[in-house]
């Protein structure tokens, strides 16, 4: 691709494949690198001693991302009513977890919470990234651990404003404003209207 | 027999829009999807919804949509491939191609126009490709189409004798699946456009209208190229939101 200014750059194709990579043979030890990092970037759930699986879940809240692992601690969470039953252990290139369970706001963290009064209601505060070849590891290792019949499912996440698409400017949108999406499962009333395309959900919420 | 068309993902994402025509103007029943870890996941309403009532089922990055009047499965592929997952996903679709028996398969996809040789700059900017099994079975169809079939390249440009290798810089998955295919006795076709990233539509309706000449999906009359196929509701707002008029 030519730019403005005449010189000849090579841009970011949306075909996603890198052409190198496809080219070229692996090798012994580019199999051995590959393996390494796999290890590496594999997730790991790990229960506490009280959580016996399969767990019984009849409600699960995830929170993914800052804001909504925020809005969790805020209004919902308290060391009274809830003890932690689960964390997720995971690197990438944009963050760890710290293995502790007594987190701060600003740490990297994936835990699991458990009411007390209702141990079969679940919260789980995903504060961290988690990669795209991760997540559908996060989603296999930690529903795999649940007895998911009758299992109501509430997803929290947050999206920039500038990456809305609508018909006026997202500068005039009032905002912050509610979208949701809900399987034809969920017969329950949603709270406010639902995603209109062509907007879409991605990454751990999506998956 | 049964026809599998599909997009690979590619320069411009030019099959997949294509596919979408597809699926959105024979209005065709969406029948499964593909539970996989190898594309990077999303979902989102009913990106084919024409009104209220059907705007709310959700999709997701791989799905499977039918017509059985006419034959026809279509595969929509929705998200970029994970790292080190496109081939595990070949696979997986080869086999599934097999054990689903469908008789043939067209693979939709572009490559970068800027690889273009002098000679491919003149004339048309589409291609074909067919394995060997299907050219045994449709080959005299198609040279009647007066088609260009993708030409091979050298291996190493610039050296005189090497050996010509097939060469689709930008196409994705699109080589390996037709090298595979070829190996494995699939019936399988590969229609590709030159074209680079930009505004693709007009790329698609090209690629679309390619297809028909060969399938006859819907009819095709000498007038306007564009007005027989429906554009998707999702295509609304490919570019961003509104301009806030204070910019003016």
């Amino acid at each position: 691709m030519a730019t403005f200014f005449g010189e000849v750059v090579v841009a970011p194709s949306r075909a996603g494949l890198d052409e190198e990579e496809e080219a070229r043979e692996e090798t012994p030890e580019d199999r051995e690198i590959r393996r390494e990092i796999e290890k590496k970037r594999e997730v790991d759930v790990l229960w506490s001693g009280g959580a016996q699986q399969p767990l019984v879940c009849s409600r699960f809240v995830v929170a993914i991302g800052r804001n909504a692992a925020a809005f969790l601690s805020s209004f919902i969470l308290d060391s009274v009513c809830w003890e932690v039953v689960g964390v997720v252990k995971l690197w990438n290139e944009w963050c760890k977890t710290s293995s502790t369970t007594n987190v701060l706001p600003t740490d990297s963290f994936c835990l699991f919470y458990r009411l007390i009064s209702d141990p079969t209601v679940l919260l789980c505060q995903c504060s961290c990234y988690v990669a795209e070849d991760q997540q559908f590891q996060w989603l296999e290792k930690v529903f795999g651990s649940m007895q998911k019949k009758g299992l109501q499912v509430t997803i929290l996440s947050t999206c920039p404003v500038a990456d809305y698409k609508t018909q006026e400017s997202t500068l005039t949108l009032v905002s912050p404003f509610l979208k949701a999406l809900k399987t034809k499962e969920f017969q329950e009333q949603v709270c406010c209207p639902l995603l209109e395309q062509p907007n879409i959900v991605r990454d751990l919420p999506a998956a | 027999f049964t026809l599998l068309l599909q997009p690979a993902v590619s320069v411009g994402n030019v099959g997949q829009l294509a596919i979408d025509l597809v699926i959105s103007t024979l209005d065709m029943t969406k029948v499964g999807y593909f539970y996989t870890d190898c594309l990077v996941p999303m979902v989102g309403n009913n990106p084919y919804a024409t009104a209220e009532e059907n705007s709310t089922e959700l999709s997701i990055n791989a799905e499977v949509y039918s017509l059985p009047s006419k034959k026809l499965v279509v595969l929509q592929i929705r998200s970029p491939f994970i790292k080190n997952k496109y081939r595990p996903f070949c696979e997986a679709l080869l086999s599934w191609v097999k054990s689903s028996k469908c008789a043939r398969v067209v693979l939709l996809s572009s490559s970068h126009a800027y690889q273009r040789d002098d000679e491919q700059l003149l004339g048309t900017p589409l291609r074909y490709l067919l394995t060997p099994d299907l050219e045994k079975a449709v080959g005299g169809q198609v040279k009647e189409l007066n088609w260009k079939e993708m030409e091979k390249v050298a291996s190493y440009p610039g050296v005189s004798d090497t050996d010509k290798v097939l060469h689709i810089p930008g196409g994705g998955i699109t080589k390996l699946l037709f090298t595979e295919s070829c190996s494995e006795g699939i019936q399988m076709a590969v229609l590709l456009k030159f074209c680079s990233e930009g505004d693709n539509i007009p790329d698609a309706f090209v690629l679309v209208n390619y297809l028909n000449e060969w399938l006859q999906l819907i009819k095709s009359e000498v007038s306007t190229v564009r007005s027989k196929w429906k554009i998707p509701s999702s295509w609304r707002l490919l570019f961003g939101s509104g301009l806030p008029p204070a910019l003016f």
